[in-house]
């Protein structure tokens, strides 16, 4: 059933090198965005989810380097293209929205200026013709009297607005594909889901795919279609959001439901994963999470699980549910259980 | 609130354009600093008495009057006479252009070659940033009038040489603060925004770090002509600038050298006029630095 992939990702692997010794970022990350969908991508911070992104679009820098895996983007594998090539796609194509409002823009420029670099760099856009779009594209985020804000810089804008600047300075070539990396993490929880609507909205009317990067499960339940789980950089299910919510399997996104209160039923007490994420020097050689997991076997300690489809469009990446499960059957009958 | 008001008292001025309206904060901040405004002000003056000056004063610099030399001042002669009976009062007025255009033309050409390699060094780091940092590096480990001293020496006296050898040790400085902002301002999140626009590099830097990492180098800048103006007229003292009919400061201080106990005021006024303008870069530099750098304000 699933729609045509505007994004598939593949076995991406992104590296940052420090005096020899190598830090695997990301290793190992598939995952696809069907179009015209939300893809929702949670975990932890330092689950690779922002780097996973960055590599997306090539805008690692030293010392990171994407060592290996295919970004294909509408047939294309990005890894393959040039960086002139890239930068026609970034902006244009495949836009990204970052985390801090406060820092995403150019202090000593305004707003108006901002903008009109992206019409400048693909569509060579002037002063003129680009203002106007900017006021349009400033309307359309909904800022208000758009004509004055175009003078202002962003020290004169409040954080939401300032998202909503970054906002229109992504969509303003009308983006394929848009990334929203945490884009209401750093605001308050009443402009949070005033942006939240907003992109939700723009994606309907501009008929884009969005990735949305966040940590915030509810985040996720508001806006996804689907959602990669992500931990020590690596997919470890990838399901769409309501199966997600209504039956997690893997016992990482077990956990992070049981940590979250809910509404609909009474809780004596919330139950948090144990354990921190361990340091990327110091990961189980097999299943990323065996350190935490309740259920973790010797087997899982040494052995890497694959990524396998349970269902359509449903992948996890756990022993439990293979047939090399030598734990607890128990488990794998009655899967692990949500208390929350 | 304060938002709504402030934005009703903004709307009647809604033509004034954000460079002027940027440039009136800063100037609000500046006059603050009333040290800075004077060095302001002294050099705005000087500047204008260096270009309309030579109109105003009748004498002709190089004009002799043996039958007046050595003369103290007088109503005649403000500031004396020389050994060869030149007025001196003239011969500094003319003397300023030249102090002025090797101050401000040194730095500009050492601005314009330093900060594109301090920018080129920080935003690609690497074997680049090396290679280029090493060469200041070198640069930077002899004394400036030394490294001025010895490039005139090869390049020959004249004050155009003087101008490039000033420029030349006036390259690190420049370099090193561009470097060091730049790799500061590359890493900030509007950075990586820019790019994921799609923008090219030539354009991230010009449009995006250049501004963002203007004022430690603007500060730096006007510092440094004070120091550029004394270093030209030390070379000029010690003969290798400015050549003596020139009426050149440091040539001047030079000229007074064999007089000094007779007719101290040769040497005398052109001494002081060389310490008011370095005087007014310095507190003017200051004044900037505090005005530009909204961290050091109160």
């Amino acid at each position: 059933m699933q729609s045509e992939s505007i994004l598939k990702v593949k076995d991406l692997k992104t590296s940052f090198f420090d005096e020899g010794n190598e830090i695997k970022a990301v290793d190992g990350v598939t995952f696809d965005v069907p179009q015209g969908k939300t893809l929702g991508i949670v975990g932890e911070s330092g689950s690779g989810k922002s780097i996973s992104a960055l590599s997306i679009l090539q805008l690692i820098d030293e010392p990171g380097k994407i060592i290996g895996g295919e970004v294909i983007f509408k047939g294309k594998n990005l890894l393959e293209n040039s960086d002139k090539e890239m930068r026609k796609i970034r902006g244009n194509q495949i836009s990204m929205i970052f985390q801090e409002p406060m820092t995403s823009l150019n202090p000593t420029q305004t707003v108006g200026q901002q903008i009109r670099e992206a019409y400048k760099t693909h569509q060579g856009i002037g002063k003129k013709e680009g203002n106007k779009k900017a006021i349009e594209m400033l309307k359309t985020v909904g800022i208000p009297s758009p004509e004055r804000r175009i003078d202002q810089y962003p020290f004169e804008l409040s954080g939401g607005m300032r998202q909503r600047v970054m906002i229109a300075m992504a969509l303003a070539c009308k983006p394929e594909l848009l990334i929203a990396d945490e884009p209401t993490t750093a605001l308050d929880v009443t402009i949070q889901a005033q942006i939240i609507e907003l992109i939700k909205e723009l994606q309907k009317d501009l008929g884009m795919s969005v990735i949305m990067i966040t940590h915030d499960l509810g985040v996720i339940a508001e806006t996804c279609d689907y959602v990669a789980v992500m931990y020590g950089g690596k997919v470890v299910e990838y399901r769409d959001v309501i199966t997600l919510f209504k039956d997690p399997k893997h016992p990482y996104t077990v956990g992070l439901l049981n940590s979250l209160p809910r509404h609909d039923i009474e809780q004596e007490e919330l139950i948090p994963i144990k354990g921190t994420v361990p340091s990327p020097d110091e990961m189980p050689a097999g299943c990323r999470f065996a350190s935490r997991c309740p259920f973790a076997t010797e087997h899982c300690f040494v052995n890497l699980p694959e990524l396998i489809d349970i269902e359509e469009n449903g992948q996890i990446r756990c022993w439990i549910y293979t047939d090399e499960w030598d734990g607890d059957q128990e488990v794998k009958v009655y899967e692990p259980e949500r208390t929350s | 609130m304060s938002q709504t008001s402030e934005e009703m008292v903004y709307k009647p001025k809604k033509t004034e354009s954000h460079r002027i309206r940027s440039l009136k904060d800063f100037y609000r901040r500046f006059k603050k600093n009333k040290a800075a405004l004077v060095g302001g002000y002294t050099i705005l003056i000087l500047i204008i008495v260096s270009i309309i000056g030579p109109f105003i004063v009748t004498g002709d610099p190089a004009e002799q009057d043996f039958a007046n030399r050595l003369a103290t001042p007088s109503a005649d002669n403000w500031f004396g006479t020389d050994h060869a009976g030149r007025d001196i009062f003239t011969r500094i007025i003319y003397g300023m252009k030249l102090t002025l255009a090797v101050g401000f033309s040194s730095v500009i050409l050492g601005g314009l070659l330093g900060i594109p390699l301090g920018i080129i060094s920080g935003y690609y780091g690497g074997k680049i940033d090396s290679l280029i940092m090493r060469v200041m590096d070198v640069l930077l480990a002899f004394p400036g009038i030394l490294l001025a001293l010895a490039i005139v020496s090869v390049l020959g006296g004249s004050l155009i040489n003087v101008i490039i050898a000033i420029a030349i040790f006036s390259i690190p400085g420049f370099a090193r603060i561009a470097r060091g902002s730049t790799l500061a301002t590359k890493n900030l999140e509007y950075i990586d925004a820019i790019r994921a626009l799609g923008a090219k590099d030539t354009r991230i830097i010009f449009r995006h770090i250049m501004p963002n990492i203007l004022s430690p180098l603007i500060v730096n800048a006007t510092l440094f002509i004070a120091t550029a103006i004394l270093t030209a007229a030390g070379l000029s003292f010690l003969g290798l600038g400015a050549q003596p009919p020139s009426s050149e400061w440091g040539a001047m201080l030079n000229g007074g050298r064999d007089f000094m106990f007779i007719a101290p005021h040769i040497s005398l006024f052109p001494g002081l006029a060389i310490v008011l303008v370095v005087l007014a870069f310095n507190i003017f530099g200051d004044g900037l630095r505090d005005a530009l750098d909204p961290k050091m304000k109160k």
